[in-house]
């Protein structure tokens, strides 16, 4: 999108330590540790195991979907339909409910909706070779249009008792079920995406999909799978946020799209495609939950809670780049 | 002579907006009276304003999503600044007003130019902070209609030769717009730009000062958007056009724009905004239920998307056939 593409190339000049220390997972940790001591002194409330617990709500849902959308971005394409494939995903929940759906049939359900609307972005940008961000723009009107076709200004209710587990419930004492899930799935898509020679792959595409192609990658087929794949954990989101809430309602997960490309960029992955790790995922879902938490138990309105998360996301973005602009003017100075 | 016609995007655009009028007039006799028209395009009218200025971005190869944010807080501060010097004539306003969002746009400009930050990225930012500082600007809460002075609401509905002023800023934009696109240097430097950012630097053009001024624009027209919403509808909260941004761009795309940069023209942009305009006022008339509205949008744009895609799709040299049947 932007002429120069910066690519975070390691450098090979240092050493393992070096490098460590100045990778984008590094800075990620401290600010981590900044916020969650800020956070400890700013409230008294805030060091409670089920506080903590709870914090995890604010981004275990987001981060299934962005450790997907985190695969999307590096192979060069965005998906910006996911918060729509929720909404559908828990809607389609909600109508089988009313019939007396017990929850294994509506964790199949949900999942299903979510692989069908992927199948159907994967269809429109690998078989018809359609752009990535207009597609899902518009997929993103229809799913959530759907569900307003469905629901108008009702609201689904009456879900099975146990169905409450996947967003209420503790697997060890105080550690959610939700949250357990979101480890695993970081376990999971970490190999994918590093070990895996899928994940390889998705690399060779995002860094150059004609050369991917030309060295025997199924471009298309790639793409489409990961596309699958968002709509899968959208499917896994859907079925986590709506037994949280006990209800559906059209506008549920309004505006997550956004919230989910800033967690996956300001995990250190380039949006022109590429480069990034899922540890930076995970650790930029912490700093999103921390803030909103944090600001939270200070009272402090959500939406200002979005003018730090775009101060730190532009901020964390510029500051290599000032860095090394820095570096570079200070070196000129120390040659003459 | 048909084939060279339907071979222009915009025209192929123009014939689909006429047989959707027709089918609905067919259905709703009386939807083609002048006046009906005139309303349409008035509703309208906003949402073209902006799909230019995003046009501009887009052309050179950027996107903006910040463009709905700039409106509501640029509006936002024209209404606050109405209610704190009630005698400050309306043109005052309007001028802050477009100030606001040329500020705010130079800003993304800037963040794209001088830190060469993915415009997406830089975007994305900013529709955050610029609603979080209306929230700053107004504690939360809504700058009421009883509020604002009677010449603030009035300028965007007083009707000047049976069409409101509404309206008529829009077609302004439209002439200058078109103007600036196609007969001036930084116009052309949009498509270069976008088109081929490599070969525009060897051309003498700076690519960074160029997406500067693309957002510039489309930050002045949501200003001047800003105030007009927000005089038209007489209210200003954070959330007002929360999501138009997804609107404007799936306008632009509808009319033609690549969002691949350097393909695409004005009249498209504003041919895309009409269809868009047109479906949403159509559906209540043929009652169709508004629940309707979204899918029945999000099933216009991917349409739209396919037939523009498959007009325009760049085929490259293919040097090794078998390798490109096995994908």
């Amino acid at each position: 999108m932007s002429v120069s593409e910066t690519r975070f190339v390691p450098d090979r000049l240092h050493g393992r330590a070096h490098r460590m220390a100045r990778s984008w997972e590094s800075l990620l940790v401290v600010v981590v540790v900044a916020i969650f001591i800020v956070n400890s002194f700013a409230s008294p409330y805030f060091l409670d195991a089920w506080n903590l617990s709870d914090a995890t709500f604010n981004f275990t849902e987001k981060a299934l979907i962005a450790f997907a959308m985190a695969l999307v971005i590096i192979s060069g394409e965005i998906d910006l339909s996911v918060a729509a494939i929720i909404a559908l995903a828990s809607t389609a929940m909600g109508f089988a409910a009313q019939f007396g759906m017990g929850t294994p049939e509506l964790v199949a359900i949900g999942l299903g909706v979510g692989l069908l609307c992927g199948a159907f972005n994967g269809f429109l940008i690998t078989g018809l070779g359609l752009p990535s961000i207009v597609v899902t723009i518009g997929t993103m009107s229809l799913f959530r249009g759907l569900s307003y076709v469905v629901l108008g200004d009702k609201a689904f209710t009456g879900y099975p008792s146990d169905f409450a587990y996947f967003g209420q419930g503790y697997v060890f004492w105080v550690i959610s079920f939700e949250f357990v899930l979101f480890a695993v799935m970081a376990v999971l898509f970490g190999i994918l995406l590093h070990l895996t020679s899928f994940g390889r792959m998705v690399y060779a595409i995002g860094n150059n999909a004609t050369a991917a192609r030309f060295s025997g990658i199924r471009v298309g087929r790639v793409k489409f799978l990961l596309f699958l794949m968002t709509g899968a954990m959208s499917g896994m989101a859907a079925i986590c946020l709506t037994s949280r809430l006990g209800s559906t309602r059209p506008s549920i997960a309004f505006g997550w799209e956004l919230e989910i490309v800033t967690m996956v960029v300001l995990g250190g992955i380039n949006i022109l495609g590429g480069a990034g790790t899922i540890i930076g995922v995970v650790l930029a879902a912490f700093i999103m939950g921390l803030v909103t938490f944090g600001f939270g138990l200070m009272n402090v309105p959500g939406i200002v809670m979005s003018i730090f998360i775009g101060l730190l996301l532009i901020g964390v973005i510029a500051l290599p780049v000032l860095y090394t602009r820095i570096a570079r003017r200070f070196r000129r100075g120390e040659a003459q | 002579m048909m084939a060279r016609i339907f071979k222009h995007r915009e025209a192929l655009l123009f014939v689909a907006i006429l047989m959707l009028v027709g089918a609905i007039e067919l259905r709703f006799p009386g939807f083609v009276a002048p006046r009906n028209l005139v309303s349409i395009y008035n509703d309208t009218a906003i949402l073209i304003i902006l799909a230019l200025g995003q046009a501009a971005v887009i052309l050179s190869r950027g996107i903006d999503l910040s463009i709905a944010a700039n409106l509501a807080l640029s509006g936002t501060i024209a209404a606050l600044l109405n209610v704190a010097f009630p005698d400050l004539p309306v043109i005052f306003l309007l001028v802050a007003a477009v100030i606001s969002g040329s500020v705010l746009g130079a800003i993304n400009g800037l963040l794209v130019w001088r830190l060469s930050i993915p415009p997406i990225v830089v975007t994305l930012g900013t529709m955050t902070i610029y609603r979080g500082t209306i929230f700053l600007l107004t504690g939360g809460a809504w700058v009421n209609a009883h509020e604002m002075t009677d010449a603030f609401k009035a300028v965007p509905r007083a009707v000047f030769l049976g069409i409101p002023v509404l309206a008529w800023f829009s077609l302004a934009v439209i002439v200058v717009m078109m103007a600036v696109l196609v007969m001036t240097r930084l116009g052309r430097a949009f498509y270069a730009v976008g088109g081929n950012p490599h070969a525009a630097v060897y051309t003498g053009i700076s690519v960074g000062r160029t997406h500067f001024f693309a957002y510039l624009v489309a930050g002045a027209l949501a200003g001047l958007a800003g105030y007009l919403w927000t005089a038209r509808y007489a209210v200003a909260y954070v959330d007002i056009a929360n999501g138009f941004e997804l609107d404007v761009v799936a306008a632009c795309v509808i009319g033609g724009i690549s969002i691949a940069g350097g393909a695409g023209t004005a009249i498209g942009a504003v041919l895309g905004a009409l269809f868009l305009g047109i479906i949403k006022n159509a559906l209540p008339v043929i009652d169709v239920s508004p629940f309707w509205q979204m899918a029945i949008s999000g099933t216009v744009i991917i349409i739209a998307v396919a037939v523009n895609a498959r007009s325009s799709r760049v085929k490259g040299r293919v040097i090794l056939k078998k390798a490109e049947h096995a994908l």
